[in-house]
Parts: structure tokens; C-alpha cells; sequence
């Protein structure tokens, strides 16, 4: 087994205002609570099925999205509740799809893995692994022919670059200099693979970087330097540059999913990288900088629990689709045709 | 008014229709460009719509499928264009996985209008990985529609109700019908909702589809010599399958053969059989019969190729033997 050891933790002053700073901090906050209530209910058979926690990962996906536009496309995985809440998705709706209630997004049809979100421009929620990419490159294709201002933004996992949709994908968007930004979230781990047991070479940016397109790396623990980099990526990539890739080194604390003895780590090298934490290191940065006062930080705590209990609430008072209804939205009625 | 055209004819000019009538419209696939088209179906296109619209992919079957899904969500109406379907399967999980599970995945948010279209099929002596029929295992997929034109007028007048389908549409072009010729009349007009009677009989009902469907009339017109009333049956659409038409046909002639160049086993064939039990069962005069594929990799040499393959003299077989 391998040690990854982790670098010293994220540190130095945070260049925002105080505003944007807890907002992004107290929607890091809102994703953690929410996990830890979704692995909860999963405990108490409420939730079933594949249940993928992001915790540990958060400044990624609140980071990189803060920097996007509302009008950007987003393609994301099955360890995907992050960003689907971050991108404006409801709480409650979230929590009763993965209930598989009636009210979820998705009314009960995806669960955890397929979050979905038109009025967010969320497509998946997908989980073939590396199945997302194309997807991208169709929708920054659509983009371009349409002359739309708006990039696609990809997320991935390190898995992925193993898999050959990744190397299509990239070549295409390269060739075609597609407005995509590939947004590699590199864990680490494929499930209980590490990442020198399943690639050749892994720096993943010598690979990108070999499709002809900019190539970075960011620590994705630090909330500052991933917003600064995806904010710069995402520039360049409006500007009508071409593709970029950014690689974004995280880590995941807790199992794979909720079926993972996690075998393939030691319990060391976790609290090694807990050390890191994106939350308590940002916050110990902003209470440095007088950004944030622990009654601050205790307000945010409070209100983000409450939205979930509301999102539990509202997720536990919701209902079955009927039966009736199972073979629903196989195709698309005439009246909803796009 | 008719006139006579080209399956490959009628093919092009569906989709230049389409690139004409529709600016999202726009065709993608390996050498649909500057090549002209693998066989020819967009020959010209390239000059006239430019290498946007007429966009020449690398050898990247999953990506280019996959972008293509990805196209149809953005707001575009893509014609991807799949060589073959053996090289499909190399896109096979971005069709099953993707275009034919978002709208019910996403809880109806996300509808995926995108038309593939590609080669299907045997009888060119390409061997066994040029040669498949696998059109039967998309038409085993929730969530997608599946064409088999194979006349004049369905090559003219299917691709403009599929991409007009708000969900994906996989179209089967038989290689063996490409230089077919036949009368288009002035005032055609097709659906991809039906089957249709090809040829009216009493005696028996062959079922078949895209490239057996001129074995099968054959078949029926050599069985029409020897006093027997064959009528034909194009199921055009292998998915959904139009059960009303193939039960009228069997509660009018009692004696059925399905004709299908999938391999027998899990065939297409199959399906149409039990569709039969389902709907039809006392209106059988015999057992349903079937002729398929040998159950072999499509072989090189062209007597083993013909022995592997539906043919007429093997339909007439099947009926004489069902008739007694
Ligand atoms: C094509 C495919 N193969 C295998 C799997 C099973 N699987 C699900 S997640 C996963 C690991 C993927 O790792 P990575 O891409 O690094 O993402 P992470 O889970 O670390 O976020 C595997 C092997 C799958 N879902 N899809
Ligand atoms: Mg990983």
C-alpha cells in the first residue's frame, strides 16, 4: 500500500470580501451537514442503494462552480450532491430523491447517482464512469453552432482518465476547440484503486496536456486557490480558447460508498489528509484575516442544519409515485417535445 | 406521378432536406465529409453546407455518439452517423446508458431528439466483423425508437418524423439495399409508427424486415406460381413494435413465418413469435416458424455467406413445409 502523504494545509490570507467568503464557506458547511444526514438515513434504511459522500472534497465543487455562470452547462458523476446543491438545487429536493420520493428531482427515478436539474443546467447525476465526457463535448459543440456565450464545465473523477471516453473526449474538444473546461477531481482512489495502481503515468496534466489543450493543477483543498484557477480556466475558455483541463488534488475521507471496508488505506494516512480539512483550514484563514467571528461561523453552522432538517422534513413527509406512473417519461410526451 | 430513385438517392435527399429545412440540423460521423460519405449518402454535402454542419469525426465512435447526445441536449438536431453497426458497439454505452435513460432518469427534465443512423447487415462478403444484424438488441432498449426503412419511400421519409421525435432514434439502412431502385410517387407519405402490408395475401403472413424484405417478396412471388397467397408484412419499426398489424395479418392468413437475418437464438424473430402467442394464438392454423441466421459469424466465401443468410429459396421452404 502506498502513502499519499499530504502537503502542509491550505494557509495565508483570503483575497475576498467578507461576503463571498461565507458564502462559499457556509455552502461547504451546507454540503457536509447534508451528507452527514444523507449517511444518517442511509444508516436508518431510509436511503438505499449507492450512496457516493463527497465529504472532505468540498472546496472543488464550491470553489470551481462559484466561478461558472448560471447560464454554464454542468456535467457531473454519482458523488455529485455538492454540486447540485451548490448550483442553486433545492435542498429538499434533493434529500426526496434520494429517499426516491415522488418530490425529488428526478421523482424517484435516479436517487443519489443521477441528480438532475434543468433550471440549473445540471445534466447528471452520471455514473458510467468516464460516461460524462462525451456528453460535454456534445453540449460545447451545441455551444459553439449555437454562438452562446456559455461553456460546459465537466467534472470527473482520477478513474476516469483510465477509461477511454476520457482520451475521446479530450481529442475532440481539442480538435475542435470546444468551449469545455475538464474539471479532473483526482482523489486519489478509484474505489480501492490508487491512482499509481491504475496509471501509467500520473501526473493525469501530462496526459491532457498531450490532447494539445492548457493543462493545470490546483490543491483542491484550498477553496482560494481553486476558485482563483477555475476562474482564470473558465476566461479562457469563454474567450473562445479551447478546451483546459484543471486537475484538482483532493481527497475523499469517508468510504467509497457505504460499501467500503476500506481496505486499500490506512486510517493514518485519512487523518493525515483530515489535517487539510477544506472547512477548518478555510475558517481558521478567514478568523486570521478578522473575516469570521465564531458566532459566525456557529450562525452559518446552525442555519445550514436547519435547511436539512427541513430537507429531511419535507423528504419524510413526501410520497411514492404511484405505480401507475412506472412507465412514465420513457419517451418524451408531444407536448414536452424540446 | 412517380419517379425513380435510388435507395442511396432517396437517402440524400432526406437528410439534405433536412440540413436545408433546419439549421440545428447537422451531420457527424467518420468520412460523411470530405470522403462523401462511407457509401455515398452525402456526397456533395460538404461543399454546399460547410465543415461545420458536415463534420468529419475522427475514429472515435463513443466520443463522437456520445457528443452527439451531448449536441441534442444543447439544442441541436444531430444525424449522427455510425459506419456500422459493428463499430456501434464501440458506442453502444453511450446509447444505452445516456441517450436512452436521461428523460427517464432525469424524471422527464431532459428529452435527447438526436437521430443515429447506420449500416446494418450481411451479403457484401465482408466476414464476420462488417456482416451483423444486431438491430434486434436496440430494439430490446426502453427509451429509444428503432427504423428499419426498406423501400424507396421509407429511405425518403423517415428521417424527417425522427428527427422530429423528441427522443433518440436509431435508424438500420440495410448495405444490401442501397442500389435498390424503385417509383417514389409525388404524394408519398410515411410515419415511424407502423408496420405495413408490402404485398396482400390469404394463405400465409411472412414478417420480416430491412434487407429480407425483398427475399420475402420474392419468396411470395414464387409461392404465388405454385397457387399460394403469401402476404408480406415490413415492420419498419422494430421499436415499438406495431403488434396490431402483425396480429390482423396473422387473424387473416392463420399461418406465419417471421423472417429476420438476426441469428435465431434471442432474434428479433423471437420477439415477433411471442408477440404472435400474445395476441394471436387461436387464430393459428400451425406453429409459427421462423427463418433466421445460421448461428455462425457471418462467413467470407460467398456460398458459406448465402448458406448463413435468409433467403428466398429457404422462405418458400418454410412455407411449403408449414402448408403440408
Ligand atoms: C464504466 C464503469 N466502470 C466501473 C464502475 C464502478 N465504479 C463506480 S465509481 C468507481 C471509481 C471511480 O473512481 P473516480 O473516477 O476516481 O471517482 P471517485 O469515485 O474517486 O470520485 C468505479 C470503479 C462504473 N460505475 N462505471
Ligand atoms: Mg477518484
Amino acid at each position: 500500500m502506498t502513502d499519499h502523504h499530504a502537503a502542509a494545509p491550505p494557509a495565508g490570507p483570503v483575497p475576498w470580501k467578507k461576503d463571498f467568503a461565507l458564502k462559499l464557506l457556509a455552502d461547504m458547511v451546507r454540503i457536509r451537514r447534508m451528507e452527514e444526514k444523507a449517511a444518517e438515513m442511509y444508516g436508518a434504511g431510509k436511503i438505499r442503494g449507492f450512496l457516493h459522500l463527497y465529504i472532505g472534497e468540498e472546496a472543488t465543487a464550491v470553489g470551481a462552480l462559484h466561478a461558472l455562470s448560471p447560464e454554464d452547462n454542468i456535467v457531473a458523476t454519482y458523488r455529485e450532491h455538492g454540486h447540485a446543491l451548490v448550483r442553486g438545487m433545492d435542498m429538499g429536493a434533493i434529500m426526496a430523491e434520494m429517499y426516491g420520493k415522488r418530490e425529488g428531482c428526478a421523482h424517484g427515478r435516479g436517487g443519489s447517482m443521477h441528480l438532475f436539474d434543468k433550471a440549473t443546467r445540471l445534466f447528471g447525476g452520471n455514473a458510467i464512469v468516464g460516461g460524462g465526457l462525451p456528453l460535454a463535448v456534445g453540449l460545447g459543440l451545441a455551444g459553439k453552432m449555437q454562438k452562446e456565450q456559455r461553456i460546459t464545465a465537466c467534472f470527473f473523477g482520477d478513474g476516469a482518465v483510465a477509461e477511454g471516453a476520457f482520451h475521446e473526449s479530450l481529442n475532440l474538444a481539442a480538435l475542435w476547440k470546444l468551449p469545455v473546461l475538464f474539471c479532473c477531481e483526482n482523489n486519489l482512489f478509484g474505489m480501492g484503486t490508487a491512482i499509481e495502481r491504475a496509471e501509467s503515468q500520473t501526473d493525469l496534466c501530462v496526459k491532457a496536456a498531450s490532447y494539445n489543450m492548457p493543462a493545470l493543477k490546483v490543491d483542491g483543498m484550498d477553496i482560494v486557490a481553486v476558485h482563483e484557477v477555475t476562474k482564470q480556466a473558465a476566461q479562457r475558455v469563454r474567450a473562445g480558447e479551447g478546451p483546459l483541463f484543471v486537475e484538482y488534488q483532493t481527497y475523499r475521507f469517508r468510504a467509497h460508498s457505504m460499501f467500503d471496508a476500506e481496505l486499500y488505506r490506512q486510517k493514518a494516512e485519512v487523518e493525515e489528509w483530515k489535517t487539510r480539512g477544506p472547512i477548518h483550514t478555510f475558517s481558521a484563514r478567514l478568523k486570521a484575516g478578522d473575516k469570521l467571528t465564531e458566532e459566525e461561523f456557529l450562525a452559518l453552522d446552525a442555519s445550514a442544519n436547519a435547511e436539512v432538517d427541513a430537507a429531511v422534513a419535507f423528504a419524510e413527509a413526501g410520497t411514492w409515485e404511484p405505480l401507475e406512473d412506472l412507465l412514465k417519461d420513457v419517451h418524451t410526451p408531444a407536448e414536452n417535445a424540446p | 406521378m412517380s419517379r425513380k430513385l435510388s435507395y442511396r438517392e432517396a437517402m440524400r435527399e432526406a437528410m439534405h432536406e433536412a440540413l436545408t429545412n433546419d439549421p440545428r440540423v447537422f451531420l457527424m460521423g467518420e468520412d460523411v465529409g470530405m470522403y462523401g460519405g462511407t457509401y455515398a449518402f452525402s456526397k456533395g454535402f460538404l461543399a454546399e453546407f460547410g465543415p461545420e454542419r458536415i463534420r468529419d469525426t475522427p475514429l472515435s465512435e463513443l466520443g463522437f455518439v456520445g457528443a452527439g447526445i451531448g449536441a441534442a441536449l444543447g439544442g441541436m438536431r444531430p444525424i449522427v452517423e455510425v459506419m456500422t453497426v459493428n463499430f456501434s458497439l464501440l458506442a453502444l454505452d453511450q446509447i444505452v446508458n445516456s441517450a436512452a435513460t436521461f428523460r427517464h432518469m432525469s424524471g422527464g427534465q431532459f428529452s435527447v431528439p438526436l437521430v443515429i443512423r447506420m449500416t446494418t447487415g450481411a451479403g457484401r462478403q465482408l466476414a464476420a466483423q462488417h456482416s451483423h444484424s444486431l438491430e434486434g438488441w436496440y430494439a430490446h432498449i426502453p427509451g429509444i425508437k428503432v427504423l428499419a426503412p426498406a423501400t424507396i419511400e421509407d429511405a425518403r421519409g423517415m428521417l424527417a418524423p425522427a428527427l422530429r421525435d423528441p427522443d433518440p432514434v436509431v435508424i438500420f439502412e440495410h448495405a444490401a439495399l442501397f442500389n435498390m431502385e424503385g417509383e417514389l410517387p409525388d404524394d408519398w407519405s410515411v410515419d415511424i409508427s407502423s408496420a405495413k402490408v408490402r404485398r396482400a395475401g390469404k394463405d400465409v403472413a411472412i414478417i420480416t424486415h430491412g434487407g429480407s424484405l425483398p427475399k420475402a417478396l420474392a419468396a411470395a412471388e414464387t409461392l404465388a406460381a405454385e397457387g399460394i397467397s403469401a402476404e408480406v408484412v415490413d415492420l419498419r419499426v422494430l421499436r415499438l413494435l406495431d403488434t396490431a398489424t402483425i396480429a390482423a395479418s396473422v387473424a387473416k392468413c392463420h399461418r406465419a413465418v417471421v423472417v429476420d437475418e438476426g441469428w435465431r437464438t434471442g432474434s428479433l424473430a423471437a420477439e415477433v413469435m411471442a408477440r404472435i402467442m400474445e395476441n394471436a394464438f387461436f387464430e393459428l392454423d400451425a406453429p409459427v416458424a421462423r427463418v433466421c441466421s445460421e448461428e455462425v459469424p457471418i462467413p467470407y466465401a460467398r456460398h458459406l455467406e448465402e448458406a448463413a443468410l435468409p433467403q428466398p429459396e429457404k422462405i418458400v421452404a418454410a412455407v411449403q413445409e408449414m402448408l403440408g
